[in-house]
């Protein structure tokens, strides 16, 4: 048997281990498998202190709004009557609280509005470890019946879609995402095309040929082709469009504001689903802006 | 005069540095908690890549190039494993292998205490680790990647900038 140098033998284990995870990668792609059993364990093992976690940055939160705000309330207000004082703080205390239950309150509208698809709300606990994907985790998992390909909204519109479901937790694919999808159509002309992620802010609308006609405002809806997602939710909005070969280079914004995610909705069916007309996530959120709200006729 | 006492002799101003026990696992588990926690808060906190950071810092300062690959790999397979089906398990474990083989074996040879050698190759250090993971995904999984990006450029200087305090944060906790 010929000895290594020990010079030589880190060099020797760092091809080894490079080999060894080349392997691994080239497993996967040949057998489309994900090493489950790994993930089950990494997610396992942390996903415990991201709900810890949030729930901590929430009492955190919460402490502030509650107590420091209103004892620097209490400190402008020391020049003023205790009468006054007491009000403004009970003042603050409601509107504090308010705004806290605002998000919860428009997705309990949502859901109300929707009440024959089976959905469940989630709080968001944690992202991606790395910068090239775009995914979250979420505080709900197969436990709340939660299972891959469901979709994840907002009252705002598309999030993306359920890629892993854990005990506990579940992992969902943003839209912003380079391998995410959607069926999509403008609302206005009904010309469909999915809509992607670039892995950037912005979504990009593939497949609209040059002779269609687009323009910057059109808002983008789902076409409930992909199967996931029902019809007329909000994507997003267009705001750039560029003539290319042999389609048009659109770009949109996203409707949900992905990049700060805190509760969403999964919509709890693998089914085709089908919402109301009358009562579509566009005119919920609507319904909930202030001023008069508008009815839109697809 | 043999050849350990020439070694000694020559090195003798590089040393090895031990942490206490549970030190490095801690450290990795709570780097991963923060890259995954922390960004849901403050997004633009995904511009930190923590792991590689440890990878970097654990390297520089074990000077032992077979503990630091094999750091690397684990730190790696973790992120991998955290970042969902859409990166492959293996794509930031065979980046990070090599990164801390080539943190260790660097610190192996130079005096990487000062914030500006620190500073400088945390720079180096990130692009070698982009570099590699854009040929693993055009050479193994055949997805096509840019090589330079001003937010890679970004990442760079806030990784390094941020690598001088947390460096700093992880030498109180060498073994003295």
């Amino acid at each position: 048997m010929v000895a290594i140098p020990s010079r030589h033998k880190s060099l020797v284990l760092l091809a080894g281990v490079i080999v060894l995870q080349v392997l691994l990668l080239a497993v996967q792609i040949r057998r489309d498998s994900q090493g489950r059993l790994i993930r089950v364990w990494t997610v396992g093992a942390v996903t415990p202190f991201e709900r810890a976690g949030a729930t901590g940055i929430g009492g955190i939160r919460g402490a502030w709004r509650h107590y420091f705000a209103l004892q620097n309330t209490s400190r402008e207000n020391e020049r003023l009557r205790h009468e006054n004082d007491t009000l403004k703080l009970q003042l603050n205390q409601l509107q504090s609280k308010a705004a806290e239950a605002d998000r919860l309150a428009t997705l309990l509208t949502f859901r109300q509005a929707h009440q024959s698809i089976s959905m469940v709300a989630a709080r968001v606990i944690g992202t991606s470890a790395d910068t090239a994907s775009q995914t979250i985790y979420l505080d709900r998992g197969e436990r709340d019946g939660i299972r891959r390909n469901m979709g994840a909204i907002t009252p705002d519109g598309v999030v993306g879609k359920v890629i892993e479901s854990y005990r506990d937790t579940s992992q969902v694919l943003l839209l912003t995402d380079k391998d995410s999808g959607v069926g999509a159509m403008l609302l206005e002309s009904r010309i469909q095309s999915p809509v992607g992620g670039v892995g950037e802010p912005l979504l990009s609308m593939k497949y609209v040929a040059n002779d269609d006609t687009v323009n910057i405002g059109d808002r983008v809806v789902t076409s409930g082709m992909d199967r996931i997602f029902p019809r007329d939710l909000p994507v997003g909005t267009v705001t750039q469009i560029k003539p290319g070969n042999p389609f048009k280079q659109i770009r949109l914004r996203p409707a949900a504001n992905l990049e700060r995610l805190e509760e969403v909705i999964v919509l709890l069916s693998l089914q085709p689903l089908e919402l109301n007309k009358d009562t579509s996530a566009a005119e919920v959120t609507k319904k909930n802006a202030p001023g008069p709200a508008k009815t839109e006729k697809p | 005069m043999n050849d350990t006492y020439d070694l000694r002799i020559a090195e003798a101003h590089i040393e090895v540095h031990k942490f206490r026990g549970g030190t490095i696992a801690a450290a990795t588990i709570i780097a991963l908690f923060l890259q995954t926690s922390v960004p849901v808060y403050f997004p633009k906190f995904a511009v930190l890549d923590l792991p590689l950071l440890l990878t970097i810092y654990f390297g520089l300062s074990r000077r032992n190039p077979s503990t630091g690959l094999l750091l690397g790999m684990m730190i790696g397979l973790l992120q991998d494993s955290l970042s969902g089906p859409t990166i492959p398990l293996g794509l930031y474990g065979i980046a990070k292998t090599i990164v801390g083989y080539l943190a260790s074996s660097i610190g192996a040879r130079l005096d990487t205490e000062h914030p500006i050698a620190r500073f400088a190759l945390t720079i180096i250090f990130f692009g070698i680790h982009q570099g590699l993971i854009v040929i693993t995904r055009r050479l193994l999984l055949a997805q096509p990647e840019g090589w330079f990006t001003m937010h890679l450029a970004i990442g760079a200087a806030v990784n390094a900038i941020v690598g001088i305090p947390l460096f700093m944060l992880l030498d109180r906790l060498r073994k003295n």
